[in-house]
């Protein structure tokens, strides 16, 4: 590095979204078109729910430290898990990469000035935030107890929770999931840059066109079945309560039709975090490029064709089990499609251990294992004995916790430099992937064990013989929440202190790395052209990369 | 983001606004299209368990009065569809008559169905403890048709020898019934504001051959709502009329 001539201090851009004034301090936030500012208020607002959701889930494992349970009765250890999953599903996975950095990103990745419908934005965040409010009333005036899942008749006849109030608030945060994907699918098709075509769109907003057609096609569904339990709960009426005539049956049908392609709804937006950190840490080409824009299409529609098999041990006719459990392997094709993909752009890729990568990397092992436990739960024969167990809470956390939510993190550390303009001490955030990435594997991997031995989700107590498992899976919960924590505190402390990161501090080949960081409201000076090929480092002079010389090094925050 | 004339900052030209308004909102019709039919779902699954049930329900409604709204929603389609097509060739002030032509088809039609809940009330057939598929025909209103209240009374008879549970299963029925046609209620009234935003700017001269993008959305959705209606009518009203 003797031979670099030193390279002078970057500087903020003077004029950028954030000091952006389009009136006094909190009304420009509230009243905000500017797809970044509301982006920022969808960072803040899930972050809340990912805390609420991540105190229950500590209160869940202290819980589980000993056998006869040791923190709260029976029927309080049920609020505590029903709020969790609610709390995480609704209110963070669902909404957390689409609403914070696909709201962010995906205009300025396409070219464009907004999102097509501004105001719409908006309105979505309002929807989420008095669905959330909702939602907070009834945590807070006698809890949930339904399960996340709010099966009939419990939940609209028998339980004696609020349940009422938790329908109408997921009920009213559906259409914020409706109205994002709607935005992002008009805007990715008629807002794209001069240039823009299909094919050199980054696979993250590939990613987000099929989870968008997810949040489109499946909430309306989710939206009209919870609001048929609520009605069945508030008015008597029969629609899911066999007493009065109705099918639960039917309940869990219309619930899984959305609540599968849900999961969807996480992971795809994940997976696109994962095709941009990949290429850029690698420094090469993106491997296979339209196979992995066409697995998360791919994904997206096969994933509505797979939900029954949340229903084996329902006594569903064994064909119908049988084109279900089909199904659901062919889910396995597309996935796989995508790691293949991933691991051949890492071969013979020259490999940077920037942080968003460690991150990358871990979703990939982690990712894995999810998917394939998801290959025994698809299984007719080995799902009756696993149904409902440990396993499944272990497979589901490998893909919405090891999956998602180290997408989501990753992802964070990727744009950190373009959203603030500031970097983080690379050290310190490399050590807090490590880890987030030994908590999550000490807390999940026992229970994939524990399932296995036959010990069911969703009880209070287990046997003796299951303590030590369950005390590791607890101690990994400390260590994981500690991998929470860290980047929590580094990132607001970057936001002031972080170095100055530049327009293109890693580099990266994205038309969002051409502009200023943080950039403008408008997002670009002018509109941009896009003449070149997706995650091409070679021919693209406008970066200010020489061709045949070296990429620099990825800039890092001070340690 | 900031406007000049028509044009919203975030776009570059009229033609992609348009083409995103219009995109959006045919997106927003298939999401309407998966909100109702889990309602649709669930009416099929229980009038396949129940039909005997639902065939008795369907007979209680006034077909008179359900097939009447049915023409005067066309009527409204049509109504809409001219408005759109007099802000595309220009003639504004057809624009004004034809959308307050299609408010006042819709507000008939909103009031025909009041009166049509009304009489369910009278008749106690309101999902609930006072729910009895009796008491219609035990209990003739001025201007009830005696021939057909007798069949009725027949037909429950009969019917509740074979299923004890028939006040459960018609409730289903009458849950369904004011299940979809509340929420197809709901989307009226929301289409009906709709088109008061519609005639103040058309008042205001606003549409204009190059410039009419909210007439031309607001009547795709004032068609969808019709169409679900159009469907609603035979499921609901005419399952079981062959006598």
């Amino acid at each position: 590095m003797s031979n670099t001539p030193p390279t002078p201090e970057l500087e903020l851009p003077d004029k950028h979204y954030l000091n952006a004034t389009y009136g006094s301090g909190i009304r420009s936030w509230l009243l905000t078109t500017d797809h970044k500012r509301i982006a920022l208020l969808y960072l803040a607002s899930v972050t809340v729910f990912f805390f609420i959701g991540g105190v229950l889930a500590t209160m869940i494992r202290i819980h589980l430290l000993t056998p006869g349970g040791a923190l709260v009765t029976p029927e309080t250890y049920n609020k505590l898990f029903t709020m969790h999953g609610v709390a995480m599903i609704f209110f963070f996975l669902i909404p957390s990469i689409p609403a914070v950095m696909g709201n962010f990103l995906i205009p300025l990745m396409i070219g464009a000035k907004d999102l097509a419908f501004p105001k719409i934005n908006l309105l979505s965040w309002y929807i989420y935030v008095i669905g959330g409010c909702f939602v907070l009333y009834s945590f807070s005036t006698g809890g949930l107890d339904t399960g996340w899942t709010f099966y009939t008749p419990l939940s609209s006849v028998y339980s004696n929770s609020a349940v009422t109030p938790a329908v109408i608030g997921i009920f009213i945060n559906g259409f914020s999931s409706i109205l994002t994907g709607l935005n992002f699918i008009v805007t990715i098709h008629t807002m794209r840059a001069p240039g823009m075509t299909w094919f050199r769109m980054p696979l993250f907003v590939w990613a987000h066109y099929a989870t968008s057609l997810v949040m489109i096609l499946g909430t309306p569904v989710v939206a009209i079945t919870l609001l048929l339990a609520g009605l069945e709960r508030m008015f008597h009426l029969g629609f899911f309560n066999p007493a009065l005539g109705g099918d639960p049956i039917l309940f869990q049908h219309l619930f899984w039709f959305y609540s599968h392609p849900a999961v969807y709804i996480m992971i795809l937006p994940a997976m696109g975090v994962i095709s941009e950190i990949i290429p850029t840490f690698a420094r090469k080409p993106i491997f296979g490029y339209a196979f992995i824009a066409g697995s998360s299409i791919a994904i997206a529609v096969i994933g509505f064709l797979v939900w029954a098999h949340h229903m084996f041990v329902t006594g569903e006719s064994t064909y119908a089990a049988l084109a279900f459990s089909f199904l659901s392997y062919l889910v396995a094709i597309p996935s796989a499609v995508k790691v293949f993909n991933w691991t051949s752009t890492l071969y013979k890729g020259s490999i940077s251990w920037d942080p968003p990568m460690v991150y990358a990397l871990g979703f990939i092992g982690l990712f894995v294992i999810g998917g394939l436990t998801g290959l025994f739960l698809a299984c007719l024969g080995l799902d009756i004995h696993i149904h409902d167990t440990y396993f499944v809470v272990a497979h589901f956390h490998y893909i919405m916790v090891g999956g998602a939510v180290m997408g989501y993190v990753g992802g964070l550390h990727f744009w950190w430099p373009k959203i603030t303009g500031r970097l983080y001490p690379r050290s310190l955030s490399r050590f807090a992937a490590v880890i987030l990435f030994i908590g999550f594997n000490l807390t999940f991997f026992p229970q994939f064990i524990l399932g296995y031995l036959g010990m069911p989700r969703r009880y209070h107590t287990y046997p003796p013989e299951f303590q030590v498992l369950n005390v590791l899976s607890t101690a990994g919960a400390s260590i994981l929440a500690l991998g929470y924590l860290l980047p929590m505190s580094y990132l607001t402390w970057s936001m002031r202190y972080g170095k100055v990161a530049g327009p293109n501090p890693w580099p990266a080949t994205g038309l969002e790395w051409k502009t200023d960081s943080p950039p403008l409201t408008e997002n670009f000076e002018v509109t941009p052209e896009v003449t070149w090929e997706p995650y091409d480092f070679k021919n693209r002079p406008d970066l200010g990369l020489a061709t045949g010389a070296p990429l620099p090094a990825p800039a890092h925050g001070d340690d | 983001m900031h406007r000049t004339g028509e044009l919203y900052g975030q776009f570059e030209t009229l033609g992609q606004q348009k083409e995103s308004a219009t995109l959006g909102m045919w997106i927003f019709l298939v999401t309407e299209v998966l909100f109702f039919g889990g309602l649709f779902l669930t009416y099929t699954i229980n009038r396949s368990a129940f039909s005997t049930a639902f065939g008795i329900g369907s007979n209680t409604l006034d077909i008179k009065l359900g097939a009447g709204n049915t023409v005067v929603l066309i009527m409204s389609s049509l109504t809409m569809a001219l408005a759109v097509w007099s802000a595309q060739v220009g003639k504004k002030k057809l624009v004004s008559f034809f959308l307050v032509a299609t408010l006042g088809l819709g507000t008939v039609f909103l009031g025909v169905k009041a009166v049509e809940y009304k009489q369910k009330y009278d008749h106690h057939l309101i999902p609930g403890h006072g729910f009895d598929m009796r008491y219609r025909s035990a209990h003739p209103l001025p201007g009830d048709n005696l021939k057909d209240l007798a069949l009725e009374k027949e037909e429950v008879e009969k019917a509740i020898v074979k299923d004890p549970d028939i006040n459960y299963h018609g409730q289903l029925y009458f849950s369904l019934y004011f299940g979809m046609t509340g929420l197809h209620a709901l989307h009226m009234i929301v289409g009906a504001g709709l088109l008061l935003w519609l005639i103040k700017g058309s008042f205001a001269g606003r549409y204009t051959p190059q410039y009419n993008t909210p007439v031309e959305i607001v009547g795709l959705y004032w068609h969808f709502v019709d169409i679900v209606w159009i469907y609603l009518f035979p499921l609901l009203y005419l399952i079981d009329r062959h006598h």
